[in-house]
């Protein structure tokens, strides 16, 4: 067996046996842009038990690691933390062929599993919040946190380790040869947590701030948060910066940056895109931009996550927008950000429907507007000086709003 | 009566079905469901409703 298909210790008899996927590159929607890992975790005491599964596609990989501790048979519980299929395809092969003595899940994920998979041989033992379960010398206690992201959504804490295993939250998708979070460089983490907040996490924001208030007073003690995708948070100085950066994602905290996300076909909106950069970084706020024939919707949704304004632009195509606007706008709606200010530009040629659907759309999600500018065809001296004010226009909403916050 | 919607998750309550599951039994109005109810799918608070449009 190749060295990399073996387990890896966490803590005292907890093992990751997890599996590496370095090709993939959409996950739901979302771009993987450096692959994933599904992490699944072994622990090794009078029962064995077995947190979570992986993709059908890893089975084999995922079986070797349990084999290079234990014999997969000897598995007497398992518990699904969270029944999306990355973590729960094997589940029904694995009961199949290990017949464990228990399967345990939330009530929810009881529900959920069932829902899945309608052949799964076995009744679902369900727990519940705040429930412990014995496993010999360790003590598994359950924790929900329905609608993070899933209904059935749980974190499992091994009491006497300090073990909190959390399921997506606290995850990232990013595949490497690393299983700890401390042997990798802080920038590439906070870009691949942001990311999997900004396009998982950030519609159930409310109950992640409630989760924090409920953690904080429980004054619930953490070694290490182990996920299920990414690195293993070991160094506790890592992970309260993953901490702090939840707790402001949650609480709506927004930095003093503009996000510009447009289209172009002959150049003329993204003429008035550069104008209005220029307009807003005159007044000293950040620009990120963001033309969508390079960049798709996850890498929109990250730099929204912390934004106060967006700007969006497009022309007019067969009487409608451009159909890469039509894309992020859907997607970014879902993820319900609480973006306070934005504007609407784009060039057109005869009809000029685009404007008013862009605008209708940012209305729609709670976007203020703060101007308008439609170029027929290119945009002359007067449209870019118009441009540039819009963009100082915006920048200075955002100072204001910055300021107060 | 009127029909809630879960703002987090998109849970529909709706009074003539009530939720069995959770003691509260169909007929209740939204206004007469205990205080500690929590959405049955996501455990958002009731302040978390907003009537369906
Ligand atoms: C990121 C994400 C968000 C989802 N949001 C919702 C939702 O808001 N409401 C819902 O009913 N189901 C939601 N689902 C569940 C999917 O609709 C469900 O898993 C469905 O069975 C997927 O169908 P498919 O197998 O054709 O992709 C979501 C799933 C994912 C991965
Ligand atoms: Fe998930
Ligand atoms: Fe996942």
């Amino acid at each position: 067996m190749s060295k990399n298909l073996n387990a890896i210790q966490i803590a005292d008899k907890v093992y990751w046996v997890g599996a590496i996927d370095w090709g993939v590159r959409n996950i739901h929607g979302y771009t993987t842009d450096r692959g994933t890992t599904y992490n699944a975790y072994l622990v090794m005491d009078d029962k064995i038990t077995l947190f979570d599964t992986v993709k059908k596609e890893f089975e084999d990989e995922f079986l070797s690691r349990i084999a290079s501790i234990v014999n997969p048979e000897k598995i007497d519980y398992i518990i699904s933390n969270h029944s999306e299929p990355d973590h729960s395809e094997v589940l029904p092969e694995i009961i199949k062929a290990v017949k464990p003595e228990k399967v345990f899940a939330s009530v929810m994920g009881k529900k959920a599993l069932n829902a899945i998979y309608h052949d799964l041989n076995m009744e679902i033992t369900a727990v519940k919040d705040g429930e412990e379960l014995g496993l010999g010398s360790k003590t598994v206690k359950f924790m929900e946190t329905r609608m993070l992201h899933w209904p059935d959504s749980m974190f499992s804490y091994l009491v006497e380790d300090k073990v909190l295993l959390t399921q997506d939250a606290f995850g990232m998708h990013l595949a490497s040869s690393e299983r700890f979070g401390e042997e990798l460089p802080w920038g590439v983490l906070k870009t691949h947590v942001s990311g999997y907040y900004a396009n998982i996490i950030t519609p159930y924001s409310s109950h992640v701030a409630k989760l924090f208030e409920k953690i904080d007073t429980s004054g619930l003690e953490v070694s290490i948060v182990a996920p299920d995708h990414g690195p293993v948070w070991r160094n506790m100085d890592n992970f309260r910066k993953v901490l702090s950066l939840y707790k402001k994602w949650s609480a709506r905290k927004l930095d003093e940056k503009i996000v510009i996300v447009y289209d172009t076909m002959w150049g003329s909106t993204e003429k008035m895109a550069n104008h209005i950069e220029d307009g807003a970084r005159s007044s000293d706020v950040s620009v990120e931009m963001m033309p969508l024939y390079s960049f798709e919707r996850s890498m929109i949704a990250l730099e929204m996550l912390d934004a106060s304004a967006v700007i969006v632009g497009a022309p007019t195509l067969n009487n409608n927008i451009f159909p890469s606007l039509a894309d992020v706008l859907t997607y970014i709606k879902g993820l319900k950000f609480k973006t306070p200010y934005g504007a609407v530009f784009g060039s057109y040629g005869w009809s000029g429907e685009g404007n008013n659907l862009l605008r209708e759309y940012l209305v729609s999600i709670g976007v203020e507007i703060v101007d308008e500018i439609k170029s027929k065809y290119v945009p002359d001296d007067k449209v870019k000086e118009e441009c540039f004010l819009l963009g100082q226009a915006v920048a200075n909403k955002v100072k204001e709003f910055i300021k107060n916050q | 009566m009127n029909k809630y919607v879960c703002d987090v998750c998109g849970y529909v309550y709706d009074p003539e079905i009530g939720d069995p599951d959770n003691g509260v039994s169909p007929g209740t109005t939204f206004e007469d469901i205990p205080d500690d109810w929590i959405c049955p799918t996501c455990a958002a608070g009731s302040e978390s409703f907003s009537p369906a449009s």
